[in-house]
């Protein structure tokens, strides 16, 4: 039997149900591979004694025979959910010490089906980037390295901790959070399956806003069933949160398996981009292959205002941002700076609270909302987005799913694009359209570049149909080869 | 409307009002946490409504219905797509670090107020729109001597914000669309209307003009607590444009206090320093979709109002156009007037809960609901004094007991025998007493002194303890005297 950290999610959950091994064993093994692993600076906080409490706990439910969907397995959380009575800081100075008085509906929904916390993982600081590069924290190191260099790799982000740590065997899978790319894109640089949900899909409630009409929680995992596994015990209607969808959660892990025959995979003409490396490229031609060997019709379809989406995007998010972070302003959480009077009190506070790349974020968001502005830049974005959204309605009159690169690139090295936003910003250029139409999205790693790093491939689906993606997806894993970090824990 | 006369002619006053109306709901507009007044500090404060990392706001239903409610009884039109807006601002009080509110797509649109002055006149103020917002919470400032301390208990309350057209002309117009707006939403049972307590505040928007030309620039007055308040605003603000107009000024368009203790208004901040609010519209909450049999169900449900009630006042109970309005510019003084008025002489009715209960209450400074005198007791008294057992000025006297005592009037005219005297035998024995002790008046009166008939009338009643008949007592001394 492999090492315990090694095992899918759902070998996890089928040997504890066999007694393989104790829920308490599963949460050791990989609260010391944690231990080992610090360097890759994936957690912010770590939860031995409550993973070691509900391990237990689980024990207790197995040997009742009275398991849930996930009793025992240990997963992470990214730090950007609520966790009742464990800090939750965003990443950021301004929330460094604040515990909440509540806990995030897709983590108590996680615990509620009898998941084991091991911690809190590390992301970009309020999930505003694409390296994990801006946590307060410190960067966090993605688990593969180029062969025979040393030089760190950023784990992609924002959700980088989680994709690390699902990549180097510290958790069985954990959540993340994807606004614009932060699910799929790290995912795609870890070598892991990410996939961002339909907006609507998981409740938003008790998870620190980023961009509220983007912001949608998501599973990060080893593999394609994992994933169903994971979101199905996530997703569901929340009447805490008004734009969660009231729909049932359909059964992902039962949808596997079906295969694509029959199935019609689009192929984006605009997604060609300029800057897109050529192992990317040969990739994308690998995967269209692979799918219509296994029977898909694989056809062009046109998105014609893809080139409008990254801009959209960086004017749509940061202007909520701008709104939804004015709520820490040292008055009753969080960091509090003294200043001489209310106005001083507010600007040390926020100035030292938050990091450059946030404090970019605000300034564009207030900029673009600002009278004389709003027509110019947020109205005409959200028309675009309407426009966009219209883009794939067309698309999906044709075909069941599209077919994209997750990323241009693979991960770069920790401290490279720092000095160039916009540089940052296009790693995010393939997953953006889907965040601004609310579909789901699935980053499946497929194939290894020339300097042995992973390569992710992305399916996008039709609204609410996340079954599609997953049984699209596990055909590609299928097909592409196994792909183990050399920092996988033993 | 009435001019004001400055030294170089008549200047016409223009105001419009918003007013801030305090939601009648049990809970606030997107928590669950409680709207009642008076708890203590930050006793009533949900995590969303102290604004925590991730927590959403979820509209209230109830807040809802209340407002289109509103919207219907201003004879206002209710927008089937509503937004609502984040109007973005720092402030302690303001967890969010904006408010939710409604902009550029208010739930009610364009409505009417139909406004009795009391001149007579009568003068209808549009609506230009109503929108629902959250309350701020409350800053301390006299709880320490450098620190300020704040309460969130009001932060998240409904509020509906009521915005007129700049119809008003004059301070008595302002006066009766406020008094008329606030009888309106308490019929509604939407906002208890209580200017004191805060839970109706209004801002009134002055500008002065020659008759005839366009609009001037306004003044936004603020904290305006009362009625009185917003009239003495309205007067002061205009005299003082329109001198600093006659002296070659110019008036700047700015936000304004009124200092009720003062009489006067003072800037608050010009418009060089206002906000700007990023109004955009909030994604936590989706657009908001009303079904037209939900608007309907609340149509039907709607009671009768101030206008529908005055008018059914005066077809069916005769009363006159103004004493209707008296009688239903509040619910309870209706409902009163009606138990008072069933199957009694109803102008008679009016007349008593007009003068007399009115009065009574004034005198003692309760309302209504404190009367010492139930509505079944004045409509007994009226009764009585319908079939004559006591004539109205008696029934004065009886009136005042009930006041003092809270006894019947019918235990009252018994006790004090105060029945009416209605036997003729006993007028007349009474009248011979009089004519016989007054020879030389009597004499005086058949010489031509008519004007003396009065004092025989008064003798006659002093006799009777004020409790004969004053028809039988006329009808007899006039035979007597004839004789």
């Amino acid at each position: 039997m492999a090492a315990l950290t090694q095992l899918s999610l759902a070998e996890a959950r089928d040997g504890l149900q066999k007694k393989d091994f104790s829920a308490k064993e599963l949460a050791q093994a990989h609260l010391e591979a944690m231990s080992a692993a610090k360097d890759l600076n994936a957690f912010i906080t770590e939860t031995p004694e409550l993973a070691l409490a509900a391990a237990e706990a689980a024990d207790a439910r197995l040997a009742r025979g009275e398991a849930r969907a996930l009793e025992g397995v240990p997963l992470a959380v990214k730090d950007l959910f609520c966790t009742e009575g464990a800090r939750t800081t965003a990443a950021s100075h301004i929330l460094d010490e604040f515990v909440p008085p509540y806990e995030s509906t897709v983590t108590a929904n996680l615990w509620q089906a009898g998941a084991v916390p091991l911690g809190k993982t590390n992301l970009d600081e309020f999930a505003m980037g694409s390296s994990t590069t801006t946590s307060y924290f410190g960067p966090v190191e993605n688990p593969w390295s180029p062969q025979g260099e040393g030089r760190p790799l950023v784990a992609g982000g924002s959700s980088g901790g989680s994709a690390a740590a699902v990549a180097a065997g510290l958790c069985l899978g954990a959540t993340g959070t994807d606004t614009g790319g932060s699910i799929r894109q790290p995912a795609a640089f870890c070598g892991v399956v990410g996939l961002k949900p339909t907006y609507g899909r998981c409740s938003r409630w008790g998870i620190v806003a980023f961009a509220s009409s983007l912001d949608q929680a998501g599973p990060m995992t080893r593999s394609v069933r994992d994933a169903a596994i994971l979101l199905g015990a996530m997703a569901g209607f929340d009447a805490k949160d008004t734009t969660s969808a009231e729909l049932p959660v359909p059964d992902y892990e039962a949808a596997l398996g079906a295969g694509v025959r029959g199935l019609k995979v689009g192929i984006p003409t605009e997604y060609r981009a300029e800057g897109t490396s050529q192992a990317t490229v040969d990739l994308w031609e690998q995967g269209k292959a692979w799918l219509k060997e296994a029977g898909a019709e694989v056809v062009e379809v046109s998105l014609p205002h893809t080139k409008y989406a990254l801009p959209t995007y960086y004017i749509v998010a940061p202007a909520e941002a701008s709104s939804n972070l004015a709520r820490y302003d040292g008055v009753r959480y969080g960091l509090r700076v003294e200043g001489e009077d209310l106005a001083d009190m507010y600007r040390k506070t926020r100035a030292e609270g938050f990091g450059a790349e946030v404090r970019r974020r605000i300034l564009m968001g207030t900029y673009v909302l600002s009278a004389g502005y709003y027509d110019a830049y947020y109205l005409k974005a959200q028309k675009v987005r309407t426009l966009i959204a219209q883009d794939f309605e067309a698309a999906f009159e044709k075909v069941d799913v599209l077919l994209t690169p997750t990323t241009p690139t693979p991960a770069f090295p920790i401290g490279e694009k720092e000095d160039d936003p916009v540089a940052m910003y296009l790693n995010d250029i393939f997953t953006v359209p889907a965040s601004l139409a609310g579909l789901p999205g699935i980053s499946v790693p497929a194939g290894l570049g020339p300097e042995g790093l992973p390569l992710g491939l992305q399916l996008i689906g039709r609204a609410f149909d996340e079954a599609t993606i997953l049984r699209v997806g596990a055909v590609l894993e299928a097909a592409a080869p196994a792909m183990t970090p050399p920092r996988m824990a033993p | 409307m009435s001019m004001i006369e400055g030294t170089t002619g008549a200047w016409e006053i223009v105001v419009g009002c918003e007013v801030h109306a305090q939601v009648v709901s049990e809970s606030k507009l997107f928590s669950g946490a409680s709207a009642a007044f008076g708890a203590e500090p930050n006793t009533q404060v949900s995590l969303v409504d102290a604004a925590m990392p991730g927590m959403l706001p979820v509209i209230n239903a109830a807040c809802i219905r209340q407002a289109v409610r509103t919207g219907l009884g201003l004879k206002a039109e209710v927008n089937r797509i509503s937004v609502f807006d984040r109007k973005n601002y720092f402030y302690p009080d303001l967890p969010q670090g904006y408010q939710i509110s409604q902009w550029n797509h208010p739930i009610i649109g364009k409505g009417v107020v139909l406004v009795d002055l009391p001149d007579g006149r009568s003068c209808s103020i549009g609506i230009t729109r109503l929108h629902l917002e959250q309350d701020a919470g409350k800053s301390l400032h006299d709880q320490h001597p450098k620190q300020t301390y704040i309460d969130l208990n009001r932060s998240g309350v409904a509020l509906m914000e009521i915005v007129s057209e700049p119809d008003m002309r004059d301070a008595e117009e302002v006066g009766a669309y406020l008094r008329k707006l606030r009888s309106i939403l308490r019929y509604l049972g939407t906002c208890d209307g209580n200017m004191e307590e805060g839970s109706m505040r209004c801002d009134v928007n002055v500008s002065v003009r020659r008759p005839g030309e366009d609009f001037g620039t306004r003044c936004e007055i603020k904290n305006v607590n009362s009625v009185r308040y917003a009239m003495q605003a309205v007067e002061y603000e205009a005299r003082r444009q329109i001198d600093i107009i006659e002296s070659g000024g110019k008036i700047a368009q700015e936000t304004r206090l009124f200092d009720p203790s003062k009489g006067e208004t003072r800037p608050m901040r010009s418009k060089e320093e206002a906000h700007d609010y990023r109004y955009f519209p909030d994604p936590d909450l989706l657009p908001l979709k009303l079904e037209e049999a939900y608007i309907e169900e609340i149509r039907s449900a709607l009671p009768e109002l101030p206008d529908e009630k005055k008018q059914r006042f005066v077809t069916e109970y005769g009363l006159s156009p103004y004493d209707a309005g008296v009688l239903v510019s509040e619910q309870e003084y209706a409902a009163y007037y009606e138990a008072v008025a069933a199957g009694r002489d109803a102008k008679l009715a009016a007349n008593w809960v007009i003068s007399e209960l009115f009065g009574a209450l004034n005198k003692r400074g309760v309302g209504i609901d404190a009367s010492p005198v139930s509505a079944g007791a004045l409509g007994e008294l009226i009764g009585l004094i319908t079939d004559e057992t006591i004539s109205g000025r008696i029934a004065k006297e009886v009136f005042a007991e009930m006041v003092e005592t809270g006894k019947a009037p019918g235990a009252i005219v018994e006790a004090k025998g105060l029945r009416q005297v209605t036997e003729p035998g006993a007028i007349r024995e009474v009248i011979a007493k009089v004519i016989s002790a007054n020879a030389d008046k009597v004499a005086e009166y058949k010489a031509g002194k008519e004007k003396l008939f009065g004092f025989f009338v008064g003798q006659a009643m002093k006799e009777t303890g004020g409790k004969a008949n004053p028809k039988l007592v006329n009808e007899i001394l006039k035979e007597e005297l004839g004789k």
